[in-house]
């Protein structure tokens, strides 16, 4: 039972794995799916780097075992194609390293996906999960709101 | 990725539960019950809490409960604080725990164990305590109701194997005015320091408190003070911070005089807001 045989369902796809209870989502993400654009940061439910989406909500991949996650819809960085929150993290230069831009985008994406009406206070609130240590906090609002608009 | 193995386990029912929690520790087993599971994952990692087998208790419907019967709301104990705060069903309890970590962690942290928590925050008990809510509680001798104030000192004093599943308030302390603030040391995302909760119900006003010392609390001879309403503020303050439980906290977060100060200002805020919806 420490060892398990799960289905994990990640961008669109099954994956069947053995995994280790004790093991994170986020380590099973990037060790044994190679999914490797959620972060490793604190690892401790303070940054936000390794933020992910489950079941169209942001969750914080190293807080959640990967046992937890069956049959729940994971969607990583990698599960995105050009959606609108990427573009306008492109267009407001809303980075400088980039590390933490995953976890930036998967919950700015869930908050669009939750709360297309966002007003300032709710935007401040989900943002406040994540910590940019560039500090480029002002274009990420900027790229969010630029979307939140076009909706 | 924590450093050890354990078992994980993860019930449809109360009974199930109850039944694997007895026996894994009957093997001599260390077992906890696993709701957000946030205090295992964070202190496992590094070494300062160890399980052989964890019971998750997501997969219970009655823990995952907001329903509203008769004049109650039940409220279940692996209930996110995100699905609290989306659902709203009670205002003061959506306002403190907004207050609680960040918004994505708190779609993880859950209402039971925010309340069960080793760490001596858990602000979400501070509502229950102000509305003299009901526990039900689950373990190897079946179902209880409790009033939460005959099992809550400190904290929740559950027997080795009991569980709590939901909280039962009554709608009247669900739609009294109320005044809840949580005040940080540093920003406005810092590390919490104090914590307060108060409502009206009636003429009276109650308070509850996190940060102050190592424990939350609620306190009739503090309300006693607080209620004395022939007397300006200044010396109802006064004496409510005469009889503060023992110890405050003095540490890096705040000394214990610093506590003690923000507590004065926060209650000055509290009585004017609610002494001004008097009625
Ligand atoms: C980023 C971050 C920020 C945080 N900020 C805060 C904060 O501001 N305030 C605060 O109080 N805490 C804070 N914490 C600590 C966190 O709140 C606690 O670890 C959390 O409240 C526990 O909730 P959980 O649902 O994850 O509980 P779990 O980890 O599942 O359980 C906590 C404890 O309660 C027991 N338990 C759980 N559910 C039940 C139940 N139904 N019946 C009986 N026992 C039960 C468990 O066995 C365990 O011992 C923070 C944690 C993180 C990761
Ligand atoms: S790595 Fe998960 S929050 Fe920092
Ligand atoms: S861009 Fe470097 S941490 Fe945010």
């Amino acid at each position: 039972m420490a060892l398990q045989q799960i289905t994990l369902h990640v961008n669109g796809e099954d994956h069947n794995l053995t995994v280790r209870s004790a093991d994170t989502l986020l380590f099973v993400l990037r060790e044994k799916l190679g999914l490797t654009g959620s972060k490793p940061g604190c690892l401790n439910g303070d940054c936000g780097a390794c933020t992910v989406n489950v079941d169209g909500w942001p969750m914080k991949s190293c807080l959640m075992l990967a046992i937890e996650a069956v049959g729940k819809q994971v969607t990583t960085i990698e599960g995105l194609h050009n959606t609108p929150i990427q573009q306008a993290f492109v267009e407001e230069f809303a980075f400088q390293c980039g590390y933490c831009t995953p976890g930036f985008i998967m919950n700015c994406h869930s908050l669009i996906e939750q709360h297309p009406d966002a007003d300032g206070q709710t935007i401040k609130e989900w943002l406040e999960s994540n910590i940019c240590r560039c500090t480029s906090y002002i274009e990420i609002e900027k790229a969010v709101k630029s979307v939140l608009r076009k909706d | 990725m924590l450093p050890f193995d354990f078992d994980y386990y993860r019930p449809e029912t109360l009974q199930e539960a109850v039944e694997l929690y007895q026996k894994q520790a009957g093997q001599g087993k260390q077992v906890i019950f696993f709701s957000g599971g946030t205090e295992l994952i964070t202190l496992g990692r590094i070494d300062l809490a160890y399980v052989d087998a964890v019971i998750d208790i997501k997969g219970i419907a009655e823990c995952k409960i907001i329903k509203s019967e008769g004049s109650q709301l039940l409220l279940g104990s692996a209930l996110s604080l995100t699905q609290i705060e989306e659902a709203n069903p009670f205002p003061l309890l959506t306002k403190v725990a907004s207050e609680v970590a960040d918004h994505t962690a708190r779609g993880k942290i859950t209402l039971g164990g925010n309340i069960c928590a080793q760490i001596f925050y858990r602000e979400a008990v501070l509502p229950f305590l102000l509305a003299d809510s009901q526990l039900m509680i689950v373990g190897p001798e079946g179902i209880k109701t409790v009033q939460i104030h005959e099992i809550f000192q400190g904290q929740l004093q559950l027997k080795r194997g009991e569980m709590l599943v939901q909280t039962a308030t009554d709608r009247r302390f669900i739609e009294a005015p109320f005044y809840a603030v949580k005040r940080r040391q540093q920003w406005d995302t810092g590390y919490p320091l104090i914590t307060l909760a108060a409502l009206k119900i009636g003429q009276e006003i109650r308070v509850a408190i996190s940060g102050l010392c190592p424990f939350p609390f609620r306190s009739a001879e503090l309300e006693a003070h607080l209620n004395r309403w022939g007397q300006a503020a200044e010396s109802r303050i006064a004496g409510a911070l005469s009889v503060l439980p023992k110890p405050i906290l003095d540490d890096v977060e705040g000394s214990a005089e610093y506590r003690i100060f923000v507590l004065r200002n926060l209650l000055y805020d509290a009585l004017s807001v609610l002494e001004g919806s008097r009625v």
